[in-house]
């Protein structure tokens, strides 16, 4: 089934056109990776389904209901930045988590905290970044969400918190929902992901299931994706 | 598992477990761990290791009980017909290679035989 419906979506600052006429279709029990060199609208997407930033123009929906409030429970957005208040501690945002979502399973994140090396004790302003990063997966892979946006989500991590993500993101993603991965880092996710999207000034430039375009093009990802952005 | 990315997945997942039941690490009648945990020890999407079985049923290499599991055959035909093809691929290899040094096929068998020869009385390192 249909997770994510986009519909000629329009985004533009001011006089700067980000997203294009964009068009796009997700199905249930798919990982997606969005790729695409720095302002090609990764971002901008991704805020956008999440609910985070208005279109200018077209529309989306999410498991057939039209963007707005609702879509906004279905959706689970990971940013790049860190949103968690630095005072808190591990423990209070997992509360936090829960009085903001109703699909928040804190049983599910308590105990993927543990098999991450997170403790509740812990300050926010205290981890590393690799912690840090480990605790934003967590958080944002344990609501029962159809719809999974991760950006960026190995930014800045060492090897061994990449591949905690990588098992956190395939650990929670199954038949009835989608993970959309945005990432410069293409290796990493070259095992995991179904389809590959690839986005060029705002608009869906190529997208495909990645063991097909492994067969017919003889090629890795990370290598198409030289071939489709050049010297970009 | 490291994969060459350049390759499918699910096929070099698949040769994996044709090389396990040939070399016997696999036998006739073992139960495959369920394709979610399979997925996660590879650290592969759990799609990619769905169409592994899938395929490998098609061949009639597993076999799948519903409910239960797949299983690998016990049917020595099919793991002998595994042992052939790979060997007809090493082979391909073998030709295609000494072929390209520009060995020809009398050549080629005599200095096989040697090697073998060779190999038996342990002069030459594997």
């Amino acid at each position: 089934m249909e997770v994510l419906k986009v519909n000629s979506i329009t985004k533009k600052y001011l006089t700067k056109t980000v997203l294009n006429n964009l068009n796009l279709a997700l199905t249930e029990g798919k990982i997606y990776g969005l790729l695409g060199p720095n302002a090609s609208g990764k971002t901008t997407l991704l805020k956008l389904i999440a609910g985070l930033t208005q279109p200018t123009g077209g529309s989306f929906s999410v498991s057939g209901k039209q963007a707005g409030v609702a879509t906004k429970n279905l959706v689970s957005y990971l940013p790049t930045i860190n949103h968690l208040p630095r005072w808190m501690t591990v423990g209070n945002c997992l509360s936090y988590y829960q009085d903001f979502y109703r699909d928040f399973s804190p049983k599910q994140a308590e105990e993927r905290m543990v098999a991450m090396g997170l403790q509740p004790k812990q300050k926010i302003s205290s981890l590393s970044t690799g912690m840090l990063g480990r605790l934003k997966i967590v958080l944002a892979m344990s609501r029962q969400s159809k719809l999974y946006l991760l950006d960026e989500p190995f930014n800045g991590l060492d090897p061994i918190s990449r591949e905690k993500v990588l098992e956190m993101i395939l650990d929670a993603a199954n038949e009835d929902n989608a993970v959309v991965i945005a990432t410069h880092i293409i290796k990493e996710i070259e095992s995991i992901m179904d389809e590959v999207i690839f986005l060029h000034e705002g608009q869906v430039a190529l997208m495909g299931n990645v063991e097909n375009l492994r067969q017919t093009r003889n090629m890795s990802v990370e290598e198409l994706y030289k071939e489709v952005y050049g010297d970009a | 598992m490291s994969f060459d990315t350049r390759i499918p997945i699910y096929l070099q997942i698949m040769e994996r477990i044709k090389k396990d039941i040939v070399s016997g690490k696999l036998k006739g009648g073992d139960k495959m761990p369920s394709v979610r945990a399979f997925a996660k020890e590879l650290q592969v999407n759990v799609n990619t290791v769905q169409r592994v079985y899938q395929e490998l049923e098609r061949e009639k290499i597993l076999y799948s009980q519903r409910g239960i599991g797949s299983f690998v055959t016990s049917n020595e035909a099919i793991v002998e017909q595994i042992k052939e093809e790979m060997a007809r691929e090493l082979l391909g290899n073998f030709v295609r290679g000494m072929r390209e040094l520009g060995f020809s096929k009398e050549r080629t068998l005599t200095a096989l035989q040697a090697y073998m020869e060779g190999e038996q009385d342990g002069s030459v390192k594997g």
